[in-house]
């Protein structure tokens, strides 16, 4: 990344702040407070509000939703610490960052670490635009854990590469736009026989057909390729290094599962706080039923703990100088606690926590529940929990691998 | 595994045949496509009333076999196995509220009925979405009965409902005063609040001051047979798929760590075993009822809650699909978890009836 100037001063930052709340106060549409981001996740289709529309252009303009990338890419080119400032402003005004999907929370960082200059003139632009969708071409019927056993083949045919191989567990992959994949471009040599490309999702002979999830949504697909030209100029890196940049990749994917994104909106909402609206309580506000007291409690420690465990990996790998190992121990610490949070907000709540549909159940409630299934995936995905012990086993204590 | 009867045994195997052909998880999956909030099997029910098991706690003299807990605790379980739905346990938990205090007459009028499958009955204690029967607002005055029950289990099919107000147990007949609204739940089974607005209703009189407790724990150990029915499936479906799974080149069953995950689960789903029979048996003996239904239920939720969570994480991605059947048994399991007794209320109980 290019380097960037630290704020010298407090006034430096006084400025900026007042920068951020005036681009506020003239962009941010009302009708849009306190929603999230619908179109940064891969489980919705594209149907923006005018609103929202507006919002994403000027926050996609001014390079805002991906503030630390650089500026000739369109990103913000901004410190980490004018970053935070347009989080804490954005919050404070109950606005979200409507730039998100898989293009900023994995592929950009990857792409401006081992793209070429004209990939990234490319890509990196529509992505602080929001206007790109991504999907991760990587999981195959027989090649999951054992994600380096994957047989989709990429033939050379001297401009392009021939595909064929069928993809699968492919999130969003009938909303995107583009695909990255890892493919074999040799057969002889199971991690560097994998090349890393970039797939337009309606070049002839790509096919996604959903699949429906426990939850009852259908946010992912199996992805069949048929004979699917892909020029040459969308090989990243060289031939043969996909598993190196694929890997990198998968780094950033466990840093967002785990501290980044989706946890962090959990903060500041107590268990406690909820379990007073469901849950009788003595005279001093306690809750009655003690049992359930100390469950919460205990979970809220740990939770605790984890978001200082992920303050702390952060800032030490900031110093160390980007994602590294320690991302398994967050994604797999914090995967973890966030299903025993849903799990405990059944507890919570009783039977009114277990609704499928109905008026009965508030949105809030039946999104609960929706969220408590789609989260058994988090500990699947990304490289499940057990990769992750085995990772942390390995290579970072260094235990031999007995079998 | 208990140590069997010879008609026990019978009626494990023809339980264990008859869910195996005739009622797959494939026949849960028609009921759930069907969208009727009864959800179940008018026929399916109507042959299981047929081959005795809506009878098997209801004495003979009333036309049952009078075989027990235990042995309903075995049919229960192989339901569970292959999420048979029906309302095969509450209207055997009902039906042994009629068995315990009911008066001749009113044994006589329903009973026959309950084990023909004539009618269905189901149990109404609840009033908020905990399981909590020290808070019952429900009252009678001059036999007409008002309150609000949640999250009735089987009330679309009830033709009878043994309802818990402040003094006691009553019999109410669906029809006038009784008014359901359906209350969709994960597990995608029978679920209602019941609003009772001057209802008729008689008491059952004969149980003494402990009738209620007495129902609750017969619908704990039946639940309890029920999560044992879908644990053991779900562990016997995880164990298969590791073992024909093949990932880095070797069967997942090969990996140490699965190993070892498996082999705490099978000692865990062994305690629940013994503890849903100590259950059932204890009901059977009618000795030390009420802290080994306590067992049994904490046991099974602890179980049933791990098991459901495991399945889905060692089958991977396509645990997560509904296209294959270990979702629902996570959906089911919550909600049984929930019902007649969450863990942190059963632990307080335990810790009562201990004395600490
Ligand atoms: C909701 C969801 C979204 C997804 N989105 C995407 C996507 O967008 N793109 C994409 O490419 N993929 C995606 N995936 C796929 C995901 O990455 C894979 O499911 C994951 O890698 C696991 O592979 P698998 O499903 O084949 O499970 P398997 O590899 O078959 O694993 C089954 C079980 O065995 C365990 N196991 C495997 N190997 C070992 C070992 N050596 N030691 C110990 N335990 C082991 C696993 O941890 C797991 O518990 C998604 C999956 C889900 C559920």
């Amino acid at each position: 990344m290019a380097t960037q100037i630290e704020p010298a001063t407090q006034t430096d930052e006084d400025a900026f702040r007042a920068e951020v709340q005036q681009f506020l106060a003239d962009n941010f549409p009302a009708e849009l407070k306190g929603q999230s981001n619908a179109l940064a996740g891969v489980d919705g289709p594209t149907n923006e509000t005018p609103a929202q529309t507006k919002w994403r252009e000027a926050v996609g303009a001014r390079g805002w939703g991906t503030p630390t990338w650089p500026k000739e890419y369109g990103g913000g080119g901004l410190t980490k610490a004018q970053a935070k400032i347009i989080d804490q402003e954005f919050a404070k005004a109950g606005a979200y960052n409507p730039i998100g999907g898989m293009g900023v929370m994995m592929f950009g960082p990857t792409l401006l670490e081992y793209g070429n200059e004209a990939q990234k003139q490319e890509h990196i632009p529509p992505i602080c635009r929001g206007e790109i969708r991504w999907c991760q071409g990587y999981s195959e019927p027989n090649a999951g854990s054992d994600l380096a056993n994957l047989q989709t083949f990429a033939e050379d045919k001297g401009d392009h590469y021939l595909v064929n191989g069928q993809k699968t567990w492919t999130s969003g992959g009938q909303w995107a736009d583009k695909c990255f994949a890892i493919v074999r471009t040799d057969k002889s040599d199971k991690h560097k026989g994998i090349s890393f490309m970039l797939i337009d999702m309606d070049t002839p002979g790509v096919e996604v057909r959903p699949i429906t999830m426990i939850s009852g949504t259908s946010p992912f697909c199996e992805t069949f390729f048929t004979d699917v030209k892909v020029p040459k100029e969308n090989l990243v890196g060289e031939e043969g290094q996909g598993w190196t940049i694929g890997k990198r990749l998968l780094q950033h994917e466990r840093t967002n599962i785990s501290g980044g994104g989706s946890l962090a909106r959990l903060m500041g909402q107590s268990l406690g706080d909820i379990a007073k609206k469901y849950q009788p309580t003595g005279a001093d506000g306690e809750l009655a039923d003690a049992v359930l007291r100390d469950k919460i409690a205990d979970f809220e420690i740990r939770w605790n703990s984890f978001l200082l465990t992920a303050r702390r990996a952060m800032e030490e790998s900031k110093a160390a100088g980007g994602v590294s190992e320690i991302s398994s121990v967050l994604k797999k610490l914090g995967t973890k606690l966030s299903q025993e949070r849903s799990e405990l907000l059944i507890e919570i709540r009783g039977l009114q926590g277990l609704g499928w549909e109905g008026d009965g159940f508030s949105d809030g409630e039946l999104g609960a529940v929706r969220a408590w299934l789609f989260g058994k995936a988090t500990t699947i995905y990304g490289g499940s929990t057990e990769i992750q012990n085995n990772i942390i086993a390995k290579r970072v204590l260094g235990m031999l691998d007995h079998q | 595994m208990a140590v069997l009867n010879e008609e026990q045994e019978m009626l494990r195997d023809m339980a264990r045949e008859w869910t195996v052909n005739e009622s797959p998880v494939t026949e849960f999956r028609k009921v759930r496509a069907s969208g009727e909030p009864e959800a179940f099997n008018r026929d399916a029910y109507a042959t299981m009333a047929q081959m005795g098991w809506a009878g098997v706690i209801i004495p003979e003299e009333h036309g049952g076999s009078d075989f027990g807990f235990l042995s309903a605790g075995l049919v229960v379980e192989e339901l569970g196995k292959t999420l048979t739905a029906s309302p095969l346990v509450m209207n055997t938990v009902a039906a042994s509220a009629i068995v315990l205090g009911g008066s001749d007459e009113q044994k006589a009028r329903w009973l026959p009925r309950l084990a023909s499958g004539e009618a269905i009955a189901t149990l109404a204690v609840d009033e908020g979405p905990s399981h909590d029967p020290a808070k019952i607002e429900t009252s009678v005055s001059d036999g007409k009965l008002s309150g609000t029950k949640a999250f009735v289990h089987e009330a679309h099919g009830a033709d009878l409902f043994v309802v818990a107000a402040k003094d006691g147990l009553y019999l109410v007949e669906k029809g006038d005063g009784v008014a359901l609204t359906t209350r969709k739940l994960t597990d995608q089974r029978s679920h209602a609040d019941v609003t009772f607005d001057g209802a008729a209703a008689e008491k059952l009189a004969n149980g003494g001051d402990n009738l209620l407790d007495d129902v609750l724990d017969r619908a704990r150990v039946l639940t309890a047979a029920e999560m044992l029915g879908m644990a053991q499936q779900v562990f016997d479906d995880t164990l298969d798929y590791l073992k024909q799974r093949v990932q880095f080149n070797q069967v997942l069953a090969s990996f140490q760590a699965l190993q070892h995950r498996m082999a705490d689960l099978f000692a865990d789903l062994a305690q629940m075993r013994s503890a849903v029979e100590a259950g059932l048996q204890a009901v059977d003996a009618g000795f030390g009822v009420a802290r080994a239904a306590t067992i049994a239920k904490a046991e099974a939720n602890r179980v049933m809650h791990t098991m459901a969570n495991e399945g889905i994480q060692l089958h991977g991605g396509i645990g997560m699909t509904d296209e294959y059947d270990v979702g629902f048994y996570l959906k089911r399991a919550r909600v049984l978890e929930q019902s007649f007794g969450s863990s942190s209320w059963l632990k307080d109980r335990f810790s009562k009836l201990s004395g600490y």
